[in-house]
């Protein structure tokens, strides 16, 4: 009933056409004459000719092939040793420990496994723990947390969010803190000797704090009530996750690297992007100049294995890498940048094969009208 | 809308019952409201102040594109499936809501206000006795309304009296049906007779019983009881809403229909909106997208049950699942979080971004001061926004002549008198001067009647006739008397005239000039000023023009009582009448004939003859017998006709010119170049059309041959068709093949398309309309297209406007081409709303054709700046959007579907949800958007130069499912880049001081940084045209970017939103390492390095006409623009016929009924219904809409008889 396409106006007789002496014109219906409204807006107009096209490629192939050397030889220079603890063979020495496992035995399993380094570690040496198959980055797991708890909101610590069921409450008390990263949280401790050539063995010195994100120690992560609050009065009324054997207040005996801001939480709080990850565990300090942090030789690293994979074909490592200005050891890149360079170049030569054979002939070619 | 209230009218319980017949009385408001008919109140708007929001989420959300979003949200809210926070869907839905809402409103509002104006338009309503100013909305059915001259009509009327005799009223129905031309109604004499008297309109008491409201507009039955006795009704007593009342100083009317029931808004109901084959793919391709979004989903669907049984139940002691919930349930739990997650590939900003950049192509249109003419002060005009693409693939293009090739507006040329040639002018030597605008023109300003527009440039005629030329006086007396031109003067001394052709008013004009001045006429008499001279004639007889007769005459008695006739005529017609002692001057005329008619002139020929007063008063007896008789009449004064046009004297010929618009020639020359057909269809004659072929270029003399099919069966035209076809194309199969196929949404819709065939050298074809009609039937419409799309030139003439439409569907059928209509007139609107793309000259021919046109301007030749400038730019414009548009979006889906089988299949998301949020709407919105406004791949100049760059358009090239299938494998293989490159780099590697950057929330702000930077080079790759607009675009968005993730990674966003800011600190401890750096560097080069070399590689081997002359632009300096050639001069012995125009004069004035009827003698024009039905098919006719049949022709017999009553 009711029309769509009318226009009352129309029915006006405002549509009349303005003829020659069809009255005075008041304003002219002439449109303005701009460059935009034109469409003559001053423009580049590149376009892609042998002259800009080939020696783009010559010049990234030129670019490319030293960074990448550059990268692969910074890559290679670092040395990295790693070690697999899981124990999943029977002839490892942590075969034991893994097969009985139970969350609330008393007696910790220890086992040592031992390892010889070739070469001598020079400056800092980190430690990180790997883990395999462990899905990290599962949507499930990513979003069960709740960062306003970590923050250490004290609303949130009583009344965790819905997010970190099943692990929000347990025996009717807060979990704290909740969800299943936080429960999940890798408890092996892990630790390295060094066998002196003369027989003694020196535990070498970990440094537990500088393993984490600046901003997540100082802005993400806090314990309620402030620095200097006395932990286990704040998180009085919660209750620790059930994986875990101490609660959250007694990680670490340093009040700034306890509770919420323990490094070693907040580092496995940093969810990994992939199911095979490695975390920084420990740092062993450069001693001085002279001696390398770590020298040629027998160690052994006593694992007191706690955190069970077996069950989920996950595996356990650990890790020892010096570092560069690029990170830790990963050749991807260096030899990527060798590559693309190299079929840069060789494109490039293609490129100009193809352009004198036929370009010429194309290019020059008269537009048939 | 329509479809709307219906929805919700049994909602509100407002459904009427369908009115089988209305019912009333007048001056009895209480018996008519019983009716509850509606008022005269309009309402064109949709919403009001309340209905406006459920109203338009409502329609808003019958879009499939909205409702799959909303239903997105729904899904979301469901936590198990949820794999996105709301607010990623939420946010881009709302705003394309609230945009398409605000421009709803808007419109709705504008609505809302002209309905107000016009409803509160006042008119004067006979109430309780007496006459009150009222509210248009107000009246109600039944009432008695008083028009005055130059009003609109309120409502549908019954005309009850006028003022004016015979109770005439004068109406335009320009708005109606666009024809210019006054019609005149008629009320019934019963209620005629109560004049203006308030008192007797006020005791009138008759009951109306009519036709329920419908829409079509020739036609209305019903009946009046008044006093006992019935009247019948029909359209004649009708006046409609949306006439303008003219030459009438008032007339009563009782009102019949309102506002919603009249026939104007009836009618406006339906549109049909047009879509563009786009459009069409783009529908499809969406489809497609939902197919392979539930095929992907299905796969990580399976790939999550897989996973669940062989893993997740294992990994349970980290990552319980939640109660209840089992491997085969969480596969499809995670089929539609999945579906969540990749719900990018169909994307919602798609719709809104293509209508932006349609708008914004619309603008350039109405912007464009190239297509602007300042002669009547009309810029051109996209009336549809939503076209603009389909300018770029116009395959076929379908013209009107009158009005659109031409100007319609004839001009005296030339004469031939007695034998000596006037008009052409000559230099020293002889030879032949071109006339332009700067030759002086003659001088007539001895004439105080002339008028000033004319011009002429021979100034011997002038001369001669002064001079006392005998036979040059006879020539234009005769021109002055036998035409039935309509003279106006409001004024003394301005004189205007109202012509029923050009032609006509052209000769008068000329004849006016050179001092013999038509000034005004009664039934019997028409008075000339001779050389300032006031003569009267007695007017005898007119002996009309039509189609068969291609002649007509008049019998004057001069004051000094000498009887003549005056004749004008085709020639090979009056040649066959004149008197042997003229023969001589017949050799010399015909010569001047053949000389006009080469030059494209249209000739007619004029003669006179001496008649005796017996032999006079004896024909105008047996003339007045035969058209008072009732049995074959037209036959009876055919004869007599023939008797008394015979040993005639000829006096000599005139050449008018149709004159052709500025560029026609050209512009059909660059179209054709760009390989669009033309074909034109004109009611015209024959003769003329293939006369303005020849002058506009479309047939040309070294053409192998043109074919005339005029053949009057079906088997003729058969027969002539495939005799052309076998002349083309000898080798050529007899049976077409056609190729069936299936497309469009759910491949549906079964297409059939005809193969172009190949033919060598320049053919054209010429059909009459007779011969169309057979052609058009089932059986021969393949013949005629084949045949027909093997010609160079395709010249349609005589042809209706149903056939045009049907010429049009036909192409559109078998052709599955882009098709365009263009003319002016009301006759063009069934072919203009026919083709994809209609346009309107907004001409002479009043607004008809504009007003349902998607596109209109002034001139024809800007067509070829519409499509060739304007509509390949769009195309290229909407293609390169669409290419780049579904590759930013699949490519950044996949990457969540590669990162699937690292994450447990569990639909967690590879990017921050608010870079999710943010792509389509800030981040990756704006360049694109700069491109596909900005963009030309060469400026307007060199698009005229190459018109061969139109090509691609035309095949589809540039977007195509093929295109997007490719568009989809890069995006395949630069998601693959996009994700391994990060992964593998990242891949167990830590920061610079030996801190993590591996984690998830690293990754995905080097993903979605890596995703952003390749998109914008890619981009950058795809523009072809760097404005400034450009480079603020695509730098600023790309700072955009980093500036906003900075600050959402900020430590204040945390801390004020804890739980909606987790990625504080991201930005700052990755964006610091030197191998992110390279890591995006490595990718941004693998994605972009193949396609760049692909394209060189492409330039080289197989560069496109586009990048041929991209390079030649390179090259040489801007193209000046083409030299506008002067036509030349054809040698031709081809004839141009009798010209006249093709309806029926006005001859009716002098021999029908109401010349005997004595009417007053008026100054005004007077306009005449056409009565006669022999020559139905030349009338002017008003199509409205093609389905629609044709009023019967209403004889006077049957106007009497009614009357009588």
């Amino acid at each position: 009933m009711m029309a769509s396409s009318y226009n009352a106006k129309d029915e006006d007789g405002h549509i009349t056409v303005t003829g020659p002496g069809g009255g005075a014109v008041l304003r002219s219906k002439k449109p303005e004459n701009t460059a935009f409204k034109q469409q003559r807006l001053p423009a580049w107009q590149p376009i892609l000719t042998a002259g800009t096209v080939l020696p783009a490629f010559f010049i990234i192939g030129l670019l490319f092939i030293p960074i990448g050397i550059g990268l692969f030889v910074t890559s290679n220079n670092i040395k990295e040793f790693e070690i697999d603890y899981t124990g999943a063979d029977t002839s490892s020495p942590c075969f034991n420990c893994s097969q009985n496992f139970s969350w609330n035995s008393t007696s910790p399993c220890t086992c040592t496994v031992p390892f010889y380094l070739e070469q001598p570690y020079e400056s800092n040496v980190y430690v990180y723990y790997g883990l395999s198959n462990f899905y990290q980055n599962h949507r499930r797991y990513v979003k069960s947390r709740d960062d306003s708890q970590l923050n250490g909101n004290l609303k949130s610590l009583r009344e965790p969010s819905k997010e970190c069921e099943p692990y929000a409450y347990h025996n009717n008390k807060p979990i704290a803190p909740c969800g299943a990263i936080a429960n999940s949280m890798f408890n092996d401790t892990l630790e390295l000797f060094y066998n002196d050539p003369n027989g003694t063995s020196v535990k070498i010195l970990l440094g537990t704090t500088g393993i984490a994100w600046w901003t997540d120690k100082h802005v993400k992560f806090g314990n309620p009530g402030g620095v200097d609050s006395n932990l286990s009065a704040v998180f009085q009324g919660t209750t620790k996750p059930l994986n875990w054997r101490r609660p959250v207040y007694e990680l670490d005996s340093d009040q700034s690297n306890n509770g919420f801001v323990n490094e070693d939480f907040i580092v496995w709080m940093r969810t990994a992007a992939l199911p095979t990850f490695r975390k920084l565990y420990r740092i062993i300090g450069k001693s001085s100049q002279m001696v390398p942090t770590l020298p040629r030789g027998n160690y052994t690293l006593e694992v007191v294995y706690n955190y069970p994979v077996r069950s989920f074909e996950g595996r356990k490592r650990m890790i020892l890498s010096t570092i560069s200005w690029m990170g830790g050891k990963n050749p991807f890149l260096g030899i990527a940048y060798i590559t693309v360079g190299s079929v840069c170049f060789f494109l490039g030569v293609v490129l100009l094969v193809i352009h004198h054979k036929c370009g010429n002939r194309n290019n020059g070619a008269e537009i048939s009208n | 809308m329509g479809s709307v209230t219906s929805y919700f009218g049994p909602l509100c319980g407002e459904e009427q019952k369908i009115e089988e017949e209305r019912h009333f009385r007048g001056n009895d408001r209480p018996f008519n409201l019983s009716y509850h008919y509606a008022d005269n109140a309009i309402t064109t708007s949709k919403y009001s102040v309340f209905t406006f929001l459920p109203l338009n989420l409502f329609e808003q959300f019958r879009r499939l594109a909205n409702a799959y979003f909303l239903s997105l949200m729904l899904l979301q809210l469901i936590p198990q499936i949820s794999s996105l926070s709301w607010f990623t869907t939420a946010v881009p839905l709302i705003l394309v809501l609230s945009i398409t809402a605000v421009k709803d409103a808007s419109d709705d509002i504008n609505r809302h206000r002209s309905d107000k104006q016009v409803n509160n338009r006042m008119v004067n309503v006979l109430i309780d006795g007496e006459l009150r100013s009222d509210k248009w909305m107000n009246v109600q059915v039944g009432d008695i309304i008083k028009l005055e001259n130059n009003q609109f009509v309120t409502a549908d009327l019954m005309l009850l009296s006028s003022s004016e005799p015979l109770n005439l009223v004068y109406v335009e129905t320009a708005e109606l049906d666009g024809e210019t031309n006054l019609k005149v109604k008629q009320a019934l004499t019963v209620t005629g007779k109560m004049g203006d008297s308030i008192h007797a309109l006020a005791a009138f008491k008759g009951e109306v019983r009519c036709e329920p409201p419908n829409n079509r507009l020739d036609k209305f039955r019903g009946t009046l009881s008044l006093d006992g006795q019935t009247y019948s009704l029909d359209n004649d007593k009708v006046l409609l809403r949306g006439c303008t009342v003219r030459n009438t100083d008032w007339c009563f009317g009782l009102v019949i229909f309102g506002g919603p029931d009249t026939k104007l808004m009836q009618n406006s109901g339906k549109t049909t909106f047009k879509r563009t084959s786009i459009d069409h793919l783009m529908n499809v391709l969406v489809l497609c997208i939902f197919g392979f979004l539930a095929f992907m989903c299905t796969v990580l669907a399976i790939g999550n049950g897989i996973w669940e049984v062989r893993e997740g139940s294992v990994f349970t002691i980290f990552l319980p699942r939640e109660q209840g919930v089992n491997a085969a349930l969480s596969s499809f739990l995670s089929f539609w979080s999945y579906v969540i997650v990749l719900n990018t590939v169909v994307p919602i900003s798609l719709y809104v971004s293509v209508e932006i950049i349609r708008l914004g192509n619309s603008f350039y249109i109405d912007w464009d001061r190239k297509m602007y003419y300042p002669k009547n002060d009309t810029p051109a005009q996209a009336r549809t926004t939503t076209l603009n693409e389909e300018l770029g693939q116009i395959k076929y293009i379908f013209s009107d002549k009158t009005g659109t090739l031409t100007q319609n507006i004839m001009t005296f040329n030339k004469c031939s008198i007695n034998g000596k040639a006037y008009g052409e002018l000559f230099d020293f030597s002889g030879q032949r001067v071109e006339i332009t605008e700067k030759t002086e023109r003659v001088d007539f300003s001895w004439n105080k009647l002339a008028d000033p527009k004319f011009s002429f440039h021979d100034h011997s005629l002038g001369e001669t006739v002064r001079g006392g030329n005998l036979e040059a006086r006879a020539f234009f007396r005769l021109l002055a008397l036998c035409h039935t031109v309509m003279p106006e003067e409001k004024k003394e001394g301005e004189l205007h005239y109202q012509a029923q052709s050009p032609d006509e008013g052209a000769l008068v004009t000329a004849a006016r000039n050179f001092g013999f001045v038509f000034r005004s006429r009664t039934p019997e008499s028409i008075t000339a000023m001779e050389m300032g001279i006031k003569v009267v004639y007695e007017l005898l007889a007119v002996l009309d023009f039509n189609n068969v007769r291609k002649r007509m005459s008049v019998i004057v008695r001069s004051p000094e009582g000498k009887l003549t006739l005056f004749c004008k005529g085709a020639d090979t017609i009056i040649y066959e009448r004149l008197h042997p002692s003229c023969n001589k001057l017949k050799e010399v005329t015909t010569i001047h004939l053949n000389e006009y008619a080469g030059d494209g002139l249209r000739t007619l020929v004029l003669a006179y003859k001496d008649l005796d007063e017996d032999y006079m008063n004896d024909w105008k007896r047996r003339h007045h017998e035969a058209s008072t008789a009732m049995g074959d009449r037209e036959e009876r004064l055919e004869e007599l006709y023939e008797e008394i046009e015979k040993d005639l004297m000829l006096l000599g010929a005139t050449a008018v010119e149709d004159k052709l618009q500025d560029g026609v020639p050209q512009t059909i020359e660059q179209l054709a170049k760009a390989d669009i057909k033309i074909w034109v269809l004109t009611g015209d004659k024959q003769e003329t059309a293939e006369n303005i072929g020849y002058s506009c270029n479309m047939l040309r003399e070294e053409m192998k041959e043109i074919f005339v099919v005029a053949a009057n069966t079906a088997e003729g035209v058969k027969e002539e068709l495939q005799k052309a076809r076998r002349t083309m194309c000898p080798e050529v199969a007899e049976e077409p093949t056609v190729i069936k196929a299936r497309a469009g949404l759910f491949w549906l819709q079964k297409t059939e398309r005809v193969e172009d065939e190949k033919v060598d050298g320049d053919y054209g074809l010429i059909i009459n309309g007779h011969s169309l009609a057979f052609g058009l039937e089932k059986d021969l419409q393949l013949e005629l297209l084949r045949t027909a799309c093997m010609c160079q030139t395709v010249i349609c003439c005589r042809v209706t406007p149903l056939q045009k439409a049907q010429v049009v569907q036909l192409v559109k059928k078998y052709k599955q081409a882009v098709t365009l209509a263009i003319g002016d007139g009301a006759n063009d609107v069934s072919m203009i709303k026919a083709a994809h793309i209609g346009v309107g000259i907004s001409g002479q021919e009043g607004m008809q054709a504009v007003l349902s046109s998607d596109f209109s301007f002034a001139q024809f030749r800007y067509l070829q700046r519409l499509l060739l400038v304007h509509g390949r730019w769009s195309y290229l414009r909407m293609c390169k959007f669409l290419g780049y548009f579904f590759y930013k979006n699949f490519t950044f889906t996949f990457v969540h579907f590669w990162y699937a089988f690292f994450c447990g299949f569990s639909a967690q998301t590879v990017y921050d949800e608010w870079f999710i949020t943010l792509y389509n709407m800030v981040y990756t919105a704006l360049p694109v958007l700069g491109m596909s406004l900005f963009d030309q791949d060469v400026n307007d100049r060199w698009s005229f130069q190459y018109p061969q760059l139109y090509a691609p358009g035309q095949l589809n090239l540039y977007f195509s499912k093929k295109a997007f299938v490719r568009c989809m494998m890069h995006s395949c293989y630069s998601s693959l880049i996009l994700f391994f490159i990060p992964w593998a780099a990242m891949h167990d590697t830590v920061r610079d001081d030996g801190k993590d950057i591996a984690d998830y929330q690293s990754f995905a702000l080097l993903a979605q940084t890596c995703l952003l930077v390749v998109m914008n080079i890619q981009l950058c790759l795809d523009t072809y045209y760097w404005t400034a607009v450009n480079h603020f675009f695509v730098w600023g968005s790309l700072a955009a970017y980093f500036a906003i993730t900075l600050t959402m990674y900020s430590n204040g966003m945390f801390l004020i939103f804890t739980s909606s800011f987790p990625f504080i600190g991201t930005a700052r401890n990755s964006l610091n390492q030197p191998n992110v750096w390279l890591t995006i560097f490595l990718t941004s080069l693998l994605c972009i390095l193949p396609v760049v070399a692909f394209r060189f590689i492409l330039i080289q081997l197989r560069p496109t006409i586009n990048d041929k002359v991209r390079h030649t632009v390179r090259k040489e300096a801007l193209p000046a623009p083409a030299p506008r050639r002067p036509p030349a001069r054809r040698i031709s012995t081809r004839r141009s016929g009798y010209a006249f125009s093709h309806s029926q004069g006005f001859g009716d004035l002098v021999t029908s009924r109401r010349f005997l009827l004595k009417m007053p003698l008026r100054s005004r024009p007077v306009v005449f219904t056409q009565t006669d039905s022999a020559l139905a098919q030349s009338q002017p006719q008003h199509y409205r809409t093609i389905a629609e049949e044709r009023e019967e022709p209403q004889s006077p017999q049957a106007v009497a008889a009614a009357a009588a009553q």
